[in-house]
């Protein structure tokens, strides 16, 4: 009752949050305009393969404007995962699975606004996951600054594989908010901050913690409220080349801590080609009730390398060629893009070999961009 | 949780304010400092923050499902943690 009450108080906020905003965009003054994003379709070949896990698939979006003010989009991905990784066979058997997930999104301009509305669904056999969308951005002061809203409604259905009598939920909410800035000819920056909460089963049916040496199902907490702000600066250097930077904190109620950094560089050469070459650190501490081989009864515990201590230093490249261009018609590029990656868990024990866990992962995206 | 989603919508609710705001009363009159034809270099695509959906979206999957941390990106996602 008492959630209910809330749900339909939440609802209702939401409803006057709309209100305000359509009120507030349909006020505006002035003549520019934003720009509907342009007509695109896109096809992509995408690869993991690190930690006993390989997970590949295509993936497509089209984008078509409808009419002067309105553009919709449809995306369809798949991820072709065969899992071997240590959790599955320290503990159970190699296994395969796919998931298909289905996008389908409307852009809206208004004067110097834009408004998306999105959702998507995405099924595997022992999980559903679908998600509601509302973005809103507004340009301000001459098209320097661009704020942007948006909010995100999530809801999963979780079960287990050879296991009927198991079923549960999971509900997700994120807010967002964001200001990018132009600062100079050269250099823009940007903020985004973000609140996530969830709210269920937030665990695997399948994953198995230790305590006192011996395997237990996991035990999670059924909820999660998290934070994260990421400051992102892109600057020009001169010679068409530029430099991006980004820094991520994160924090959230388990206790976990996260930084992400990275820095690239991106160059032409002649006309046809650009390349992009970036490094990315990332490092977090442990969840509270995560435990390698927890020494004592706890409500909660895990043995989720995920939510342990752990950090992972990534370098990457990408390429784009322009293979195809008529000015003002259409213009087709084909790109591919390399990470290596490596882990290095801090409490998380290989119980094969007594030593503490790492491993390399590379992630490889062949892909075709073509607007019109 | 409800706190969370308590304190979300009131952000949401001061920047729609904010905006609106902006928009009903006149924004206050600010030079842009970088007009419209200095900011050539701003519009090569080699100084957007996003500039490929899909392989944004997959990279933000493989770190969502593998790293504590995630949001404020600008990619939505979905699915589960299995991979």
């Amino acid at each position: 009752m008492a959630a209910t009450r809330a749900a339909l108080s939440l609802w209702r906020r939401l409803a006057a949050l709309l209100g305000s905003l359509l009120g507030g965009l349909l006020a505006i003054g002035g003549a520019r305009a934003a720009d509907l994003p342009e007509d695109m379709g896109e096809g992509l070949l995408h690869v993991y393969n690190g930690g006993g896990v390989t997970a590949a698939g295509p993936a497509f979006l089209v984008r078509k404007s409808v009419a002067d003010r309105f553009s919709l989009t449809g995306s369809y991905y798949m991820d072709a995962v065969s899992n071997a990784s240590i959790d599955v066979v320290t503990t159970a058997s190699k296994y395969k699975e796919t998931r298909h997930e289905f996008g389908l999104s409307g852009d809206y301009v208004y004067r110097d606004s834009q408004i998306t509305l999105g959702g998507s669904t995405s099924h595997e056999p022992d999980y559903t996951a679908n998600r509601l969308s509302l973005d809103i951005s507004q340009e301000m002061f001459g098209g320097m600054t661009t704020v942007a809203l948006g909010f995100t409604r999530g809801s999963d259905k979780v079960g287990k594989k050879d296991s009927p009598e198991f079923a549960d939920t999971a509900r997700h909410w994120q807010y967002r908010v964001g200001i990018s800035q132009i600062l100079s000819p050269r250099w823009i920056m940007s903020l985004n901050a973000e609140a996530l909460s969830d709210d269920g089963y937030l665990g695997s049916p399948y994953r198995s913690a230790l305590v006192f040496g011996a395997a237990v199902p996991e035990r999670n907490p059924r909820t999660r409220s998290a934070r994260a702000v990421v400051l992102r600066v892109n600057g020009d250097l001169g010679s068409r080349d530029a430099m991006h930077a980004s820094y991520r904190y994160y924090t959230d109620t388990w206790e976990i801590k996260g930084h992400t950094l990275e820095v690239g560089y991106s160059r032409y050469f002649q006309e046809a080609w650009l390349a992009d070459a970036y490094l990315r650190y990332y490092t977090q501490d442990k969840a509270s009730f995560y435990s390698d081989n927890a020494q004592s009864e706890t409500l909660y515990v895990s043995r989720n390398r995920q939510l342990s201590t752990f950090n992972n230093a990534a370098i990457g490249a990408k390429v784009s060629w322009l293979w195809r261009k008529d000015p003002g018609k259409y213009e087709i590029k084909v790109n591919g893009a390399y990470e290596f990656v490596h882990f290095n868990f801090k409490d998380f024990t290989d119980v094969r070999t007594g030593d503490k866990y790492a491993y390399s992962a590379s992630i490889l995206q062949l892909y075709v961009t073509g607007t019109f | 949780m409800r706190k969370l989603a308590r304190s979300g919508a009131a952000l949401l609710v001061l920047g729609a304010t904010l905006l609106g705001g902006c928009s009903s009363f006149s924004v206050p009159t600010v030079e842009p400092w970088v007009k419209p034809y200095e900011r050539e270099r701003l519009a090569d695509p080699i100084m957007r923050f996003s500039r490929s959906s899909l392989p944004e979206k997959h990279i933000e999957h493989v770190r969502d499902v593998r790293e504590g941390s995630r949001g404020a990106t600008g990619v939505q996602g979905g699915g589960c943690g299995c991979n």
